[in-house]
């Protein structure tokens, strides 16, 4: 029996600082502290003179400090998200929610966080200087970082049932999520031989299964960190994808997996969809923009990656039909993600052209192709890289994903709302309350558990085990009914 | 241009038109006039350097 498909994103962003000398930690640090003493600053005119000034005595710096022990900011955020520094990159990891389009809404306040947190950062930086977010997967240089995702899964279906299910999944369902990149990172290939391909990340996965995440990484992780019940759940860890600036590719991105874990779980995988060679096929539909690149398939027949997602799609409209879409948290939204799943595979089999509206890698070589075109560039020319990047560029007057026509599906006002309030889908919406509530008497906030002061006798741990409890209908009127820490723990205790 | 070969040009074009449905060739300008405009757009917010701005980004691997 399928579960809830709870889920969520962690955004790893690139990070430069232009007009001062700075190193990625301390400017991923700056960049987070400027949005935390904000935060913080209740009453506090940060247009004032010392806008480095930080209300809790902190001045805010882009030099590095030898004296200060640890820049490794980490925060939990009141809308339920953690925002800190990992592996010098800012990463933004959105709160658990139930389903692809509440992702997608998170996801989206999760960058324009990123944004604020850029202006804010801009103010201590001396003049003319500025700090550049990318929300990318590859500098172009053989260096990678990630947009991961998260999905819950039922322990009690064997991981390696989980593998075999969904590696031709997370293979071939780039012709729709990938978010494109001018060249190839694999030693030996050329511009001349990869104009441009169809994802970011491709070039950098070795293996089928692994551990790994930063060298060597595999197709399928096996990171056994379920952050909720072991003995009930495991959150199946993502890193195989690339991170979109379309709305719509990540909707499909995170509904597609979702009911295709969904079906693995109920059983209703198609047969003899296992591909012969993973590794080398998620490379070889990358670097085929054509769409008509076949890869063996286990059992010897040739299929393109479009034709094992119709296969898949096949599979899962049969699947709702039985099952329905509880797994993927209602009717709504799942019908919604087979509709828009067809309709891209669809405009991808006749006109890719046509769906330069939902898919990243299109709506990119389409600027790329026609700019190459006006200004008589050869594939691999600085410009075209810089359009490249520059289609990632967090900042609102370089976006180029920004002009280009991209489908919304979310509204401006519900992604502002989702910057300080959580999901009250999840056990998100507890921690996200508590946080701007009781704030003070927070003393701790993790995935999976909560610690209070409640002013008076020890400090009490508050575990949260179960992602699908603390949600608003089951909290919210007590939350707000309570006046302080210690009253709402004593009622939800008793 | 002559005014011979512009004439020619213009009768041309119109024959051209009179074969096509009036709203798919609409259609079709329509996008290469916002690809038209797209590119004007570009070319004012790319950056200048381009060659700098590319060579410089360089990131730490991650996740």
């Amino acid at each position: 029996m399928a579960i809830v498909k709870v889920c969520g994103l962690e955004t790893e962003y690139g990070i430069v600082v232009r007009g001062v000398d700075s190193n990625p930690v301390t400017a991923s640090s700056l960049l987070i502290n400027s949005y935390l003493a904000d935060l913080s600053s209740v009453g506090f005119d940060v247009e004032s003179e010392r806008p480095g000034a930080d209300a809790r005595g902190r001045e805010l710096s882009w030099e590095p400090d030898p004296d200060v022990d640890s820049l490794l900011v980490n925060a939990m955020l009141t809308n339920g998200a953690r925002y800190y520094v990992d592996h010098a990159h800012p990463e933004m990891s959105i709160p658990e929610v139930a389903d692809a389009r509440e992702a997608v809404v998170w996801d989206a306040a999760g960058d324009a966080i990123v944004r604020r947190s850029m202006e804010l950062a801009n103010r201590v930086l001396p003049d003319g200087a500025e700090v550049v977010i990318h929300r990318n997967n590859s500098d172009g240089k053989g260096n990678s970082y990630g947009c991961h995702e998260n999905y819950l899964v039922d322990r009690a279906v064997p991981f390696g049932l989980v593998v075999r299910g969904i590696t031709p999944h997370f293979v071939t369902r780039q012709i729709f999520t990938g978010a494109g990149k001018v060249g190839s990172e694999r030693p030996g290939r050329t511009t001349d031989e990869v104009g441009y391909q169809i994802t970011q990340r491709a070039d950098f996965f070795e293996e089928p299964v692994g551990l790994e995440t930063t060298v060597k990484r595999p197709i399928v992780n096996t990171r056994d960190e379920p952050h909720c019940d072991p003995e009930r759940y495991r959150r199946l860890h993502v890193i195989v994808g690339d991170a979109n600036m379309s709305e719509m590719a990540t909707f499909l991105k995170v509904a597609t997996t979702a009911i295709v874990l969904a079906m693995i779980e109920d059983g209703a995988m198609p047969a003899n969809i296992e591909l012969a060679d993973p590794v080398a096929d998620i490379r070889r539909i990358s670097h085929d923009p054509s769409l008509r690149a076949t890869v063996e398939m286990a059992d010897g027949r040739r299929m393109r990656a479009i034709d094992v997602q119709w296969e898949l799609l096949a599979a899962a409209t049969t699947w709702a039909q039985r099952h329905g879409f509880d797994a993927v948290a209602g009717e709504e939204v799942g019908a919604l993600a087979l509709r828009e799943w067809e309709q891209v595979l669809t405009g991808l089999d006749t006109d890719p052209e046509r769906v330069a509206d939902v898919v990243d890698w299109v709506a990119k070589r389409r600027l790329i192709e026609a700019y190459a075109a006006r200004h008589d560039l050869r594939p691999g020319s600085a410009r075209l890289r810089a359009i490249d990047m520059q289609y990632h560029d967090l900042r609102p007057q370089r976006c180029l994903a920004a002009r280009a026509g991209l489908r919304r599906i979310t509204t401006d006002d519900e992604v502002r709302a989702a910057m300080t309030d959580p999901p009250g889908s999840t056990r998100a919406y507890f921690r996200g309350r508590c946080l701007s509530k009781f704030g003070d008497a927070v003393v701790a906030a993790n995935w999976d558990s909560m610690v209070f002061d409640v002013g008076s006798g020890p400090l009490r741990r508050v575990p949260m085990n179960e992602p699908l409890r603390g949600t608003e209908s089951m909290v919210g009127n007590v939350i707000d009914s309570s006046s302080s820490a210690g009253e709402l723990l004593r009622r939800i205790a008793g | 241009m002559s005014e011979s070969m512009h004439e020619q040009r213009r009768s041309s074009s119109q024959d051209a038109t009179t074969e096509v449905e009036p709203s798919e060739s609409t259609r079709a300008e329509e996008l290469r006039d916002e690809l038209d405009d797209l590119l004007d757009e570009i070319d004012e917010v790319l950056e200048t350097n381009a060659e700098e701005f590319v060579r410089s980004y360089v990131q730490k691997g991650g996740e």
